[in-house]
């Protein structure tokens, strides 16, 4: 890796960009796209008619197209799921709770995280309607109003994670679409054509005054308050989905914690994964500069530590406890069927994200991008761990099994990944991947000594 | 807010824009608007805003939210009372989950209703005095009132800085 390294950096330029400045470089971005542009988009789509392809055969052929050995029913579907739940909470974790601890340099990165939140949750809540067998029941976990009477149960962590990731999608929807309002004013001031009338339309006929930012400034905070402890609670009722089942391996208070801090994690190394080609493709320097990048690896080292010492806890407590069954699910784990799994969990999750102690390589985007890639192999492997080597080792050695994925799942696991870059291409050239007014509000204001111009 | 004719002050710096809105209040104005590129803690100040009302909405949506998401999942069970695990038909502690999700969710909705309420949007119409560049970098404050009035809002404007003074 020290081959990739960049030299450190000299300091970003001092002068801050004037406000029409921020608006001309970020109106930019909007520009109608170049070719390499449509080709990623076309590459994009193919992956994504790959996935529906190995649903409809799923459909078709039932579940025994896939990996299921009872009694492993959940298996890359879940992992899938519980990844891209994941995913998402890095997104609020900037948007809202860094705002609420007033971190100024969130405003150059927290529309791109915002925006992943969105389209994570968006591919999250498609995971469990794939793994259904018969996915047009799927309506059944809502409580709606029906002939027989018959309500879901509010007692099972799955209807918790309904009541809770579609919660997630509605306020971080809101959230996203708030913070753009301002935004779409600014962009919808300097189109034309078409573009101008879908900006009118999108910026509600937000015009600045004066009335309108008093309201619109206490209710942003408001909703930032309100998406804090939702992230919080979001991928703790997640954890809960296997937590409160007695399976050995699952069955433990430490899930959710466990679970946020690795989302948090998660989500911002794909944050960085995102930003740095992003940055470099829409000429961002400017705004998304390399202390952004700083920050972002420092919340990686912090949230990545927490999820070691999980990880460790975990192993500590399975002995600790006496259980022989939370013992021998633990030395499974390490030792058994899945030990590379849990190996790769480690490699990516513990031992790369140390290299972040270094200045050098928390400054260097090669090295971030390269590591950010081993962190996210790493959370999708440590789902895997938690739910297939926790299922193929319950109990009772005749109910001990093997699973491994065939290829309608690795179709629809590929699929996700083109469905959620899918929005996020469409996005990027919708929606402005940098927070115009409050990039702006960031700066200095323009003052009569001509402190800025 | 009443608005007739009126005149826009068309400024390039914050100060600039700040002195002329101190000025109008000083000389009576009551009847102004200002437009920005981004909220200033300077111009609150000068404008002397009360804090929004959209926090009652804030409030009234959570607490809504709360009674709502337990109400829903007691009055559920109760209406097909089905024991699992040996746990009470009401078993208050998951319903929490409930409760919680639910506040969060018609809290936040509420507060946006709110404030499309209080703020008047959507509105797609003109405003009186809105110049495309306040979007941008520039501020505006457009001052509304009788001939004799806007001919002192023209003045004030002018001394304060303002780039362009235009009658609306």
């Amino acid at each position: 890796m020290a081959t990739t390294l960049e030299p450190v950096p000299a300091p970003a330029p001092a002068a801050p960009p004037t406000y029409a400045e921020v608006t001309r470089d970020v109106v930019a971005t909007l520009r109608a796209p170049g070719p390499r542009y449509y080709v990623g988009l076309a590459f994009v789509l193919v992956g994504l008619a790959f996935g529906a392809f190995s649903w409809a055969w799923q459909l078709r052929y039932g579940l025994g197209v896939t990996g299921y050995q009872p009694p492993i029913f959940w298996g890359t579907y879940i992992t899938c799921f519980v990844f891209w739940v994941g995913i998402a909470h890095s997104g609020t974790l900037i948007s809202a709770i860094l705002l609420l601890f007033r971190s100024a340099w969130r405003t150059a990165v927290y529309r791109v995280a915002e925006m992943m939140t969105v389209f994570a949750v968006m591919t999250a809540g498609l995971f469990p309607i794939l793994h259904l067998g018969r996915a047009w029941y799927a309506y059944w976990v809502f409580p709606y109003p029906n002939f027989r009477g018959v309500w879901s149960n509010f007692r099972s962590p799955l209807v918790w994670d309904v009541f809770a990731i579609s919660t997630y999608l509605t306020v971080s929807v809101t959230f996203l679409t708030m913070g753009l309002i301002p935004d779409f004013a600014a962009v919808r001031d300097q189109a034309r054509g078409w573009r101008k009338s879908f900006y009118r339309v999108a910026s509600f006929g937000w015009k600045g005054s004066d009335r309108e930012w008093r309201h619109w400034g206490k209710m942003y905070l408001y909703l930032a308050g309100f998406a804090t402890p939702l992230v919080l609670s979001v991928h703790s009722v997640v954890s809960w989905d296997f937590a409160m089942a007695i399976v050995p391996g699952w069955h433990a208070t430490i899930f959710a914690p466990y679970f946020v801090a690795g989302a948090i994690f998660s989500g911002c190394a794909l944050v960085i994964t995102i930003l740095v080609p992003l940055r470099k493709a829409y000429h961002l320097e400017r705004y998304v500069q390399i202390r952004h990048f700083e920050s972002l690896a420092k919340v990686i080292l912090l949230t990545g530590s927490i999820v070691a010492y999980a990880y460790v806890v975990e192993f500590f407590i399975a002995w600790y406890s006496g259980n022989p069954f939370e013992r021998a699910s633990f030395y499974n784990r390490a030792f058994g069927d899945y030990w590379w799994a849990t190996w790769i969990m480690f490699t990516c999750n513990v031992f790369v994200p140390q290299l972040l102690w270094s200045k050098r390589i928390r400054t260097s985007l090669s090295a971030l991008f390269v590591i950010s890639i081993f962190v996210n192999i790493g959370m999708w492997f440590e789902r895997w761990v938690i739910i297939v080597t926790g299922l193929s080792h319950e109990y009772e050695p005749w109910q001990w099994s093997y699973y491994f994925f065939r290829w309608p799942e690795i179709g629809i696991l590929v699929g996700s990944f083109c469905w959620f870059s899918m929005w996020f291409l469409l996005a990027i050239k919708f929606l402005p991947v940098v927070a115009i007014s409050e990039m702006k509000e960031a700066g200095p204001p323009p003052l009569r000594g001509g402190a800025h111009p | 807010m009443s608005t007739g004719p009126g005149v826009v002050g068309v400024f390039g710096q914050l100060d600039a824009t700040v002195a002329a809105i101190g000025q109008l209040k000083a000389r009576g104005f009551a009847n102004y608007r200002v437009y920005t590129p981004v909220p200033r803690p300077e111009l609150a100040e000068v404008l002397a805003q009360k804090t929004s009302p959209v926090r009652l909405f804030t409030l009234f949506g959570a607490l809504f939210g709360t009674s709502f998401g337990f109400f829903y999942a007691i009055a559920t069970s109760l209406d097909w009372p089905l024991i699992t695990g040996g746990k009470p038909i009401v078993s208050w502690p998951p319903f929490i989950v409930i409760g919680f999700e639910t506040t969060i969710l018609l809290g936040s909705l509420i507060t946006v209703a709110g404030m499309f309420l209080l703020a008047g949007l959507p509105k797609l119409g003109r405003a009186p005095g809105y110049d495309p560049r306040f979007s941008n970098d520039k501020f505006g404050v457009v001052a509304f009132g009788g001939p004799a009035q806007l001919a002192e809002a023209r003045e004030i404007f002018g001394s304060a800085g303002a780039e362009e003074v235009k009658d609306v």
